[in-house]
Parts: structure tokens; sequence; C-alpha cells
């Protein structure tokens, strides 16, 4: 028989004693669409599960200096039906909206498709162009830590043992601002990323970008923020001089596997057409031009 | 270890029982419970052939813990019909074959319930999203939609097309 024990704490205090304390595999159980189906593949055999849906603020999203604190055990369908964050970061939620089916959008989370880290993951490249600062708990306090240093490799994070994201908090937005994401997969729904691209822009009131951040998925062992991207993007407006350097920027970065999915030299040339359109879509987004879902 | 109690509702219905961790929602409901409406088809999320409600929404229970159930409402298909009288979904499943072998077809009755609840005049487009996380692999997907679509004028009281 197996000892797996299972513990659904009420503070946060008590979930990093469990995790911390625990002798083998201890993981965090939010919405438990990844966690589940690894332990019955028996590829992850955990001695201890921690339900972190019952520690306050773990679930729902609240406004906070302007921004958002997301709770890292909200479901995606929770976040979807929130008008006010869709509005203010349509590309994150799009992103949220394309991992799986309707019933898997009822427990999926943020966190949770974070910490899986999967290269391919749909909302992780949203998160890194965001700007999201994972509050990160664990047996030394509490630390913010920028979205883009969790993943540390496939299946892998810098999280010490112990240690979970209990919130994800999204930065208040200046005016002028817009985010999207957009992947390429050979059908319309229910399928893993080519490759994938967040953009966020603002711009001054002339359309000329003031910030950027431009983030790649599915081109390497883990998602990417792209300086160079971005950096081809701030300064100018987007005209055809400044869509061919970010696409060659976009390009330059990519380490892609060859796979079923694509070879390197397909997703190489996807990654920058994908970052043209995506950089257009946040770009009209910004200045209030369409406010349609990109999928 | 020893077994976990846990105290829910399940179709209108307190419920307890006993499970180990590792059983997931499915598994309790089938071998525990003994409710063998929800089957299963992939036990890895992707079939749609589990789907239940859980607090009104739609999950995969081949995807939570059986001891995530404490404290919730959950609706599996033997919740949808009131007693005798079949949710029109159901009814109109059946005036449009949408079914052949059936296994996928109590996933399918909870998911377009679901659907139903949240948007009663869902477009075709709307419905077909919606339902994309049930697969049917026998009826084909097309008497399907237009049984949820039937059922869904149905429910706002408009004649049948």
């Amino acid at each position: 028989m197996s000892s797996l024990s299972y513990a659904a704490p009420t503070s946060v205090d008590e979930a990093v004693k469990l995790l911390a304390g625990a002798s083998g595999l201890a993981k965090v159980l939010s919405g438990g669409t990844d966690l589940l189906v690894q332990m019955r593949s028996g590829r992850l055999k955990p001695e201890l599960i921690v339900d972190t849906k019952k520690i306050p603020g773990a679930m729902g999203a609240r406004r906070e200096n302007g921004g958002w604190v997301i709770g890292a055990a909200t479901p995606g369908a929770v976040l979807e039906a929130n008008e006010e964050l869709k509005a203010e970061w349509p590309g994150v939620i799009e992103a949220l909206d394309l991992i799986g089916s309707t019933q898997i959008q009822g427990r999926c989370t943020l966190a949770g498709n974070l910490c899986n880290a999967s290269p391919a993951a749909d909302s992780v490249p949203a998160m890194f162009a965001a700007g999201a600062i994972c509050v990160v708990v664990g047996p030394n306090g509490k630390r913010e830590v920028p979205v883009e240093q969790i993943p540390a490799g496939p299946g892998r994070t810098n999280l010490a043992k112990g240690e979970f994201i209990l919130e994800i908090k999204l930065p208040a937005r200046p005016p002028r601002s817009g985010d999207a994401y957009l992947r390429f997969i050979p059908r319309t729904e229910m399928d893993i990323a080519v490759v994938g691209c967040g953009v966020s822009v603002t711009l001054n009131e002339q359309g000329v970008c003031t910030a950027a951040r431009v983030s790649l998925g599915a081109v390497a062992p883990t998602v990417l923020l792209v300086a160079d991207a971005a950096n081809a993007l701030i300064g100018h407006t987007l005209d055809a001089d400044t869509l061919a350097k970010l696409d060659a920027a976009a390009q330059a970065a990519c380490k892609p596997i060859n796979d079923k999915r694509g070879t390197v030299e397909y997703r190489t040339k996807v990654a920058g057409v994908l970052a043209r359109r995506t950089a257009s879509i946040a770009f009209d987004r910004a200045q209030g031009k369409s406010s349609g879902k990109a999928h | 270890m020893a077994k976990q109690y846990v105290l829910t509702t399940i179709n209108g219905e307190t419920t307890e029982f006993l499970c180990e961790t590792q059983q997931t929602m499915l598994d309790v409901l089938r071998d525990v419970v003994g409710l063998t409406g929800s089957k299963e088809g992939c036990a890895s999320g992707d079939c749609g052939a589990c789907s239940i409600l859980v607090d009104g929404r739609l999950v995969c229970s081949c995807l939570m813990l059986g001891v995530e159930a404490e404290g919730k409402t959950i609706t599996t298909v033997e919740g949808i019909a009131e007693g005798e009288k079949l949710h029109p979904v159901q009814q109109k499943f059946l005036e449009h074959a949408a079914l052949q072998c059936g296994f996928c077809t109590p996933g399918f009755i909870v998911a377009a319930k679901a659907l139903l609840d949240e948007n009663p005049n869902p477009t075709e487009t709307e419905a077909r999203y919606w339902l994309a996380g049930n697969l049917c692999r026998c009826t084909g997907y097309d008497k399907i939609i237009r049984a949820v679509m039937d059922a869904a004028a149905e429910m706002r009281g408009e004649t049948a097309r």
C-alpha cells in the first residue's frame, strides 16, 4: 500500500512546515491538472501532497497599488470571468484560457503552469511579457521573485525545498499599454504550442514605444525573455523596419529542439512571424484600437 | 496511512466516505460511492468522460483527489435528471440519437448542462469550443451539437427548429 499523505493547511506557516519537513518528495496541489497526471503515470511518486487552496490569499484576485495580486491556486475560469482584469491584461488572460479544455480551466492555475516548467506552457510567456512578480513563501520567509527567474529547465524550477508560490502580482498599467500572446499549433484547439510569443508594450502619445517586454515559448529549455527583441521595439513606432528588426531578434534568440511538432528551422521562422503578429496586437491594444480576442 | 474521512454533498445528498489519498474523485465515485455513471476514458484529463460539477464548476473527476471533495457540492450525471424527469439535454440526446456506444455520453451531458447553466444562448461555435474537452469516437460531433443547441432552444422556451 502507498504511504501517500495529504494535508490541506489553513496558513502559510503550516504549509511551509509540512513541505520543509517532508523526508521524501512533497508536492504542492492547487489545480492538480499536471500533478495528478504525473502521479498516475508513475513519473512522480510523492509521499506528501499539500493542498494550498485553503490558505488565505491563495484563491481569487484582488487590486493592490493599481496592479493585481492573483492567488496562486485560483482556477483559470475564475480569472477569465474577471472583466476588469481581462481588460487590463488581455494577453495574460487569453494565454491562460488556451490551457486545455473547459474542464481543465475549472482547475488549472497560472502558478501551476509556471511551476510545471514546460517550455511550451501557454501562460508563462504572457507572464514573462507582463513582468509578473511571484510572491514565494518558504522556510526563510517571504520573497518576491521576477517570474522569469522561476523556471530552471524542463520540469524544473529554482524554488528551494519547502518553498512555494503563494501569489502572482501583475504590475499597474501605465496609460497606452497593451499586451498579447499568440501561439502556433497545427489545429485550432487542445494542442501544445510549437512556438508561443508574449509581448507587452507601453507607448507615448505619438505611438512610440517607451517600454517593452518580449518573450518566446517552446524554442528553448525554458521560456525566454528576449531583451534584444524588446530593444528592437523601444524608441520606435511599429513600422516595417521595426517589425523586421523584431523578427530578426526573435529568431536569433531561438535554441529549439527538433521534434514531431516542428524542426529547428521551422520553429525559428515561426518565432519571428509570431513576434511580428503579437507585437501588432499589443500595439493596437495600447492605442485602444482593438479590444477583441486575439484567438 | 489510514484512510481519510471525507464529508461532502453528492447530487444533493450529504455523503461521507473513506478514501486513500491517491484515489481520484472518479475512483471514489465509481468504487467507493457506487456511482458508475462517470466513466474513465483516459485518466489524464483529455477525454472528459469523467466530467462532474464541483460547486457548479465543470472539472474532470480523474484530475481531482477524492479528499478534495471535503465540504464541496458535487453533481454527477446521476444528479442531472429531476427524479424520473430527464434534463432537456438528456432528452435531446435521445431524440437526436446523439450517442452510439454511450461511453462519452455522461461527460457530454454534464458538460452541456454546465454550458447552458452559464450561457443559455450559446452560438454553435461557443458550444463546440466549450465541449472541445469531451471526446467521442463513434457518434461524431454533429448530432451531439444539434442535441445541445436544441436543448438550449427548448430551455429558452423556443419551439423546436
